[in-house]
């Protein structure tokens, strides 16, 4: 089991009424009272402290806060916590190892200089993996599939062409495709 | 931009949720929260109450029988995107959705939530017409059948009244012998459309075009019907006059008034080429397209 990120406690500032909700997050079984108001992007950076999921536009037009629920990429600003009661989360801090070795996308990146400032990196991260995953590396890999599958997400230092190279070698890496 | 404090209702079953929706006056569904939630962090949409029905266990699901595909209330956009058996039957469904937003919004959007949101540039709502879909809603009062013709008003504006929820989206299975095609003109991929076309041809065994049906989004308030543009190749063996004929027919149906994205003008033109396109691509793959 990975070693835990995430924030034990979180003071509750609202006095709207509270709804439990139990998750499973980074594999890590969580129990916490929010508020129906609170987002889920939110809920992961404040109540969980786990501030790699990042919060761009809040409007679902960026992809920065893109997470994984249920198997699935998600904009994490256009979700309630409420709504993922009972489902599995991953972040971008769920894919590199305890010891901090990278997933193989992360790996990737880092090789082809895909990102610059950063700030978009994890959203990117979290929506390739999910659609990697889901297809079982079956999807175009062309520059133009690849195109289609990063269109969700928006670079403002706008290094695209590198990200394609990356997407490129880490499916190669991660399903032995030519 | 964070959404303002409602009262979260969660029901298990349809009737809990229509008698939630009946008790308050200004109550919003919540399926994929890919509309409502950006329009409340906007504070656009300010409800007192939100029904949230991804738990009632019978919307999940879809099924195809003999005539027709039933798409339960809460089934997301991607699950019919990616579902061979929905392409087998009606393969326009799929191309129609790989041109709704992107892939992370498709997991969660649903397709009843994109009817029931009406956007005029939103490409569902023309895919329900050109197939001569439906859909059905729930009140506390029982349910009815709404036609696709019935239930776009306006931009964002349908004929639910404020106490019903669809519960199905039903869509008839396309003709096996049927030509298929969905184009459209965006700024960048994944936009709403500057202009859209669903296109659905079938023909006779001797070439004539005896099936029509032609639908737009993004050219007024609401997605459209272009009767003019069918009428003029039903009946025909159809030569690029005639397909000329009717992407210029199509034209009259711009409504939109000149936007940032484009003026009246720049829609009809964009919407003329691309539904001669939508013609012939739907020619080349129906049956007896070509001869
Ligand atoms: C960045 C971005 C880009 C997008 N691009 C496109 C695009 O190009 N084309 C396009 O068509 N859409 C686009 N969308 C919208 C997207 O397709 C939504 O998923 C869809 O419009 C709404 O579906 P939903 O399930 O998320 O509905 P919700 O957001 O949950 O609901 C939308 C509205 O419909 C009502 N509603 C939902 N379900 C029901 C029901 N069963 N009965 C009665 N009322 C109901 C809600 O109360 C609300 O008013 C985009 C969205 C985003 C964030
Ligand atoms: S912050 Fe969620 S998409 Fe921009
Ligand atoms: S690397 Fe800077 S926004 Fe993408």
């Amino acid at each position: 089991m990975k070693k835990s990120q995430i924030r034990p406690d979180y003071p509750e500032r609202s006095d709207d009424p509270l709804h439990e909700v139990n998750m499973e997050v980074n594999g890590e079984l969580i129990t916490r009272n929010v508020s129906p108001r609170i987002l889920l992007a939110d809920f992961i950076r404040h109540h969980l402290g786990l501030t790699g999921t990042h919060v761009g536009c809040e409007h679902g037009v960026c992809g920065c806060c893109t997470v994984i629920i249920d198997g699935r990429a998600a904009r994490s600003c256009l979700t309630f916590a409420v709504q993922a009661d009972g489902s599995k989360i991953r972040t971008v801090e769920s894919l590199a190892q305890d010891d901090g070795s990278l997933h193989p996308l992360q790996e990737a990146f880092k090789e082809s200089h895909a990102l610059q400032c950063g700030f978009c990196t994890p959203g990117f991260l979290m929506s390739i993996v999910s659609q990697l995953e889901e297809t079982e590396g079956e999807i175009d890999l062309s520059e133009d599939g690849i195109r289609v599958m990063l269109s969700g997400n928006l670079c403002r230092c706008t290094g695209y062409q590198n990200i394609v190279k990356a997407v490129q070698s880490a499916a190669k890496r991660m399903y032995k495709t030519n | 931009m964070k959404p303002p404090i409602f009262e979260y209702f969660r029901p298990k079953s349809i009737e809990e949720a229509v008698s939630v929706r009946a008790d308050h006056d200004y109550s919003a569904i919540l399926a994929g929260g890919q509309s409502l939630i950006p329009t409340m962090n906007f504070r656009i949409a300010n409800p007192t109450a939100i029904i949230d029905i991804s738990r009632i266990d019978s919307l999940a699901e879809y099924r195809i029988d003999d005539s027709q595909i039933v798409i339960g209330a809460m089934v997301r956009q991607r699950d019919i995107e990616l579902s061979d058996s929905v392409y087998k039957v009606h393969p326009l469904i799929r191309e129609t959705l790989e041109h709704v937003a992107h892939v992370p919004i498709r997991c969660r959007g649903t397709v009843a939530g994109s009817l029931a949101h009406a956007d005029a540039a939103a490409e569902l709502p023309a895919l329900l017409l050109v197939s001569n879909g439906c859909v059905v809603a729930h009140s506390a009062s029982g349910a009815r059948i709404i036609d696709a013709n019935e239930l776009f008003q306006f931009h964002m504006t349908t004929s639910l009244a404020d106490n019903e929820i669809i519960t199905e989206v039903r869509i008839p299975v396309m003709h096996d012998d049927a030509g298929w095609a969905f184009l459209e003109f965006t700024r960048r991929h994944g936009d709403y459309a500057v202009a859209g076309v669903a296109v659905i041809l079938r023909f006779s065994e001797d070439g004539i075009c005896e099936e029509s049906s032609i639908a737009s989004c993004g050219i007024g308030s609401r997605a459209v019907r272009l009767p003019e543009a069918e009428a003029v190749l039903l009946g025909k063996k159809l030569d690029s006059n005639i397909i000329n004929e009717a992407s210029q027919a199509g034209k009259e149906y711009v409504s939109a008034a000149d936007d940032t994205h484009a003026t009246t003008e720049f829609r009809q033109h964009v919407l003329s080429t691309i539904l001669s396109r939508a013609i012939n691509i739907a020619k080349s793959r129906a049956r007896y397209g070509s001869e």
